[in-house]
């Protein structure tokens, strides 16, 4: 891991915004004011980024969904500069469009389809941790349920059978589905990781799910644990 | 007799060209008759309805007033200020149901962005024909229906504003039609309202999409009755240049470099220019060649009248426009310097220098206003006669159930699981969960809100119909535990044109102002949509009403969602109130009888006792009783709760004549409300004078069924509620086969 500015302080968590990204203020609340991190937004012109410790890419619709979710903004200069940091171990979390890009970026591996149902779906739904060793998980239990929402067209996870053989032997989902699919997934998948676990691209939104007022049972939020695991991963490496 | 002009059949009558050749004491260019026609358009002028919303009470000590002001505008408190808005795209949406309803949502957007607010929720209230059955009518209800939803859904998700409230009616007389209802709340800093003050040689600037021939005479269009598929008057949707250009305008406001924002719509930059000049009581100077245009060889008028999408108005002066421009560039928007402002408060239109039209903006803003004729229609008094249906049902549970699987009153969910309703992290309480929405803003209040409507009731009687829409819309948000803070009305009826339709419309301002003047909530918004019907007929009168509420306390944010050891509670009175009820209309297909009465006075102490309960923390639940009656609203209370309970039919407060009349009636100012301190709930209503309520039963322990018990202590309703459940989603079976 490069050294940052912050050395041994505060990490700090660089957002990229894309036209279309509508999550990016939602994921810049949670982290500043929820989790009093510091993270800023970062229009995707700016071609300097290494200096921060993490990249969130947010969820919305980057140029209008356009051609196909998440290709356009796959293909901007500043993915370049992702691709670079993930390579060198930053971690990097795609929410949602976020994770469409990370996909067409090939970050990930497989592809986000339509929904089986054909429409949009904006409802909450459960996950399961499969992979906690990821600095995305690490404060979960193996197997911990969470509630969370999604909220999306084109969710559908879909890879080929080696993709998807490969991804249950070395352990590359994160989070599947539990009971209660929303768009049909292939073996439920909900998260999934690079080899090195340092690239998660989910379609749940946890940002939506970190506040007890936000939830529809006003129960504990345990989503906001995927940003109290990222958060303790950096402090640990800083 | 129609007049000649230069590219469209003028709409403008005799009396009309009159008065615009007497005040501009010239004859009129063809050019200015094409501008004018689709300026004094229903639509656009309001030439029927004006004298009338004229008396709708605007004022209260929450409203902000200021020149050129769209949107109403509210202080909530610690420098918070919220606006609201509502308009409809009827006309389109029946053509062009995806187009026309995606491009809804883009106007109302626009709106609340012209006020310098960003928009942080939409509603839509929706009608249909009916969508049961294999019948033709049936079949093109859902196709509408469909893409109405999905055109809403494409835009708001894309644009990452949240769709957080509806409704949904399916009647009869919106065969071939529907009407789609968007409105929209804006949260903002009081000091960051756009002051609209400008000053000569400032500049105007037009940003956004390119204009071309799209929606050309659009408004015009919405003034007729819909005879033929005029599509080119449907307007094309483009949400991610709404997102840029929305963006765009929050960061331009940030940074202080606009002085002056208008949004291009409804009669399309001559409209705009003419009501930019005349609120700002300022000239202005535009040379259309400016204009950045999507087709080649438009004519002056075309370009003036053409209602294409996503443009936005800016006025800004010399020293700011730098700073402007680069927001625009960062957005990679296009736009165009068109002109500057001017002393005298005349819009002037050049082409390449040469002078095409020039009114004084008064004139232009102004359309002639018309005294219609009002006529009560003749039905009213035929169909209010009571009558007996059929022999009285003992065992209600069939009758229960297929009211719960009836399409106006089934949850919703296949509507707003389509719609992105959390992005924002406000979304409270969510669509389907409450009465009325609730969504946060910066200062730890919340606002709660709600449409409603009910074609049924206001067809039978007007007046009353639309006093229960204000009463329901208030008493949805009441139920979440707010208190109403404003009112916005869209009174959609058919032609004005007839004395009969006119009297309904009247009626139903009437009942505006007088129900808002007793309860002291101002009107903060409103439109009027005239010209609703197709050769098939005219639709009935369908006012929607929203009611925006303000909840100080996170603690008293209400749902209604029964709890265990729950005592139930019912606050107001039933009556043999039938008229345009669901049971009446849906399950025996009858068209007449008593329309529910609203009383003021009783009204306003139910209302008052209940927000009373909530703020004293003695109550779990509460929930509005209307559509349906008791007999939905328990079950809907039951089913949000998964939890069983037991009433007990003869505790009921009623002057009913039949138990199926006691559980369906619509009767109003009613509410239910499930309690675990009932002695302390029953001590405190008592306190209110000439309150009616009664405990009326309790949650079940054993099992897990809605139980009704009659007077001999038969059981006369006995259902599990996860049967209740099962029925309530018969939308979402109906539309995925």
């Amino acid at each position: 891991m490069q050294s940052s500015p912050n050395c041994g302080k505060v990490p700090k968590i660089g957002i990229v915004v894309f036209p279309g990204s509508n999550c990016d203020r939602d994921v810049h609340y949670v982290l500043n004011n929820i989790l009093k991190a510091q993270a800023d937004l970062i229009w995707y012109t700016k071609n300097k980024i290494s200096y921060y410790d993490a990249i969130v890419i947010p969820g919305g619709f980057s140029y209008g969904d356009r051609l196909r979710a998440g290709l356009i903004a796959a293909h901007s200069p500043i993915m370049g500069e992702v691709k670079r940091m993930a390579k060198d171990g930053i971690p990097v979390l795609g929410i949602c469009n976020g994770f469409q890009i990370l996909v067409e970026s090939c970050l990930l591996p497989g592809a986000l389809m339509m929904n089986n149902s054909l429409n949009f779906v904006c409802r909450w739904t459960t996950v399961r941790v499969h992979n906690n060793k990821t600095p995305f998980t690490i404060k979960f239990l193996k197997y911990q349920k969470l509630s969370i929402p999604v909220a999306h067209g084109e969710g559908r996870y879909v890879a080929d059978d080696e993709v998807l053989e490969d991804l249950e032997k070395k352990n590359q989902i994160v989070m599947r589905y539990v009971n209660d699919d929303p768009n049909g997934s292939m073996n439920l998948i909900a998260a999934i990781c690079n080899q090195e676990g340092n690239v998660m691209g989910m379609m749940p939104h946890p940002e939506r799910a970190s506040e007890t007022i936000l939830s529809p049972t006003k129960s504990s939020c345990t989503a906001i644990l995927i940003f109290h695991s990222l958060l303790s991963y950096l402090l640990k490496k800083l | 007799m129609r007049h000649r002009s230069a590219v469209f059949p003028t709409m403008l009558t005799n009396n009309e060209f009159d008065y615009l050749r007497n005040h501009l004491e010239r004859e009129p260019t063809p050019t200015e008759l094409d501008i004018v026609s689709a300026q004094w358009s229903e639509h656009c002028s309001y030439k029927s309805s004006k004298k009338y919303i004229r008396l709708l009470p605007t004022n209260g000590p929450r409203v902000i007033t200021g020149l050129g002001y769209d949107a109403g505008l509210l202080d909530v408190g610690d420098g918070y200020v919220i606006t609201v808005h509502i308009e409809s795209h009827n006309h389109p949406s029946a053509i062009e149901p995806y187009g026309g309803a995606a491009t809804g949502v883009g106007g109302i957007i626009r709106d609340i962005m012209s006020m310098g607010t960003r928009p942080i929720a939409i509603l839509d209230a929706l009608r249909f024909a009916p969508i049961n059955g294999e019948t033709k009518t049936s079949r093109k209800s859902k196709w509408l229906f469909k893409n109405v939803v999905r055109g809403i859904a494409d835009y708001g998700n894309c644009l990452g504003v949240p769709t957080v409230a509806g409704e949904v009616e399916f009647d009869p007389c919106f065969e071939d039609y529907c009407l789609v209802d968007i409105a929209s709340i804006g949260v903002g800093r009081r000091e960051q309202i756009i002051a609209n003050k400008v000053d000569n040689d400032d500049l105007v600037i037009l940003a956004g999409g390119s204009t071309g021939r799209d929606g050309i005479h659009g408004s015009s269009f919405a003034s007729a009755i819909l005879q033929g598929e005029n599509r080119s008057a449907v307007q094309i949707p483009d949400p991610f240049l709404e997102k840029l250009l929305l963006e765009a305008t929050v960061e331009a406001i940030q940074q202080q470099c606009v002085k002056a924002i208008k949004d291009v719509g409804g009669g399309g930059l001559s409209c705009c220019l003419s009501e930019v000049s005349d609120n700002l009581k300022k000239g202005l100077d535009i040379e259309l060649t400016k204009v950045h245009l999507k087709h080649k060889n438009m004519s002056p008028a075309e370009i003036m009248i053409s209602e294409s999408q996503e443009r936005m108005l800016y006025i800004t002066d010399s020293l700011k426009l730098e700073n402007l421009m680069s927001i625009f560039d960062k957005y990679e928007l296009t736009y165009s310097l068109i002109g500057k402002v001017k002393k005298d408060r005349e819009v002037v239109m050049r082409y390449g220098g040469k002078v095409i039209a020039a009114f004084p903006s008064h004139i232009l803003a102004h359309a002639p206003l018309l005294d219609r004729e009002i006529k009560e229609p003749g039905y009213i008094h035929e169909l209010e006669k009571s009558f007996d249906i059929r022999q009285e049902i003992d065992n209600l549970d069939e009758v229960l159930l297929s009211m719960l699987s009836n399409p106006s009153i089934a949850n919703k969910r296949w509507v707003y699981h389509q719609y992105d309703h959390e992005v924002g992290l406000r979304t409270v309480v969510k669509p389907g969960c409450g009465d009325a929405s609730v969504v946060r803003i910066g200062n730890g209040k919340f606002i709660s809100v709600k449409l409603d409507g009910n074609s049924k009731h206001c067809y039978l009687d007007p007046y009353q119909g639309t006093l229960g829409c204000l009463s329901e819309a208030c008493r949805n948000v009441i139920c979440t535990g707010a208190q109403p803070i404003g009112i916005i009305d869209h009174l959609q009826f058919a032609s004005p044109e007839d004395p009969r339709i006119f009297w309904t419309f009247v009626q139903a301002v009437n009942a505006i102002t007088d129900y808002c003047k007793y309860m002291n909530i101002p009107v903060v918004g409103g439109k009027v949509s005239f010209y609703n019907e197709t050769p098939k007929g005219a639709i009935k009168p369908s006012p929607v009403i929203g009611s925006l509420g303000l909840i100080e306390k996170e603690s008293w944010i209400m749902e209604p969602s029964l709890k265990p050891d729950d005592s139930i509670f019912i606050i107001g009175f039933t009556s043999d109130e039938l008229g345009g009820s669901e049971y009446y209309e849906y399950y025996h297909g009858i068209t007449g009888g008593n329309v529910p009465k609203v009383e003021f006075i009783v009204d306003k102490i139910n209302s008052k006792a209940v927000l009373q309960l909530i703020t004293t923390g003695l109550v779990d639940c509460v929930h509005d009783c209307s559509k349906g009656g008791l007999a939905i609203a328990l079950s809907e209370m039951a089913i949000a709760g998964d939890i069983g309970l037991n009433v007990k039919l003869g505790l009921i407060p009623n002057f009913c004549s039949r138990l199926d009349n006691l559980v369906f009636s619509e009767s109003q100012s009613r509410f239910i409300i499930g309690t675990r301190q009932p002695i302390k709930a029953r001590k405190l209503l008592s306190k209110f004078k000439g309150l009616s309520f009664a405990q009326i039963g309790r949650v079940t322990k054993s099992d897990k069924n809605i139980k009704f018990i009659n007077k001999k202590n038969r059981t006369i309703v006995d259902i599990p509620v996860h049967k209740l459940r099962q029925r309530s989603n018969a939308l979402e079976r109906m539309m995925s086969s």
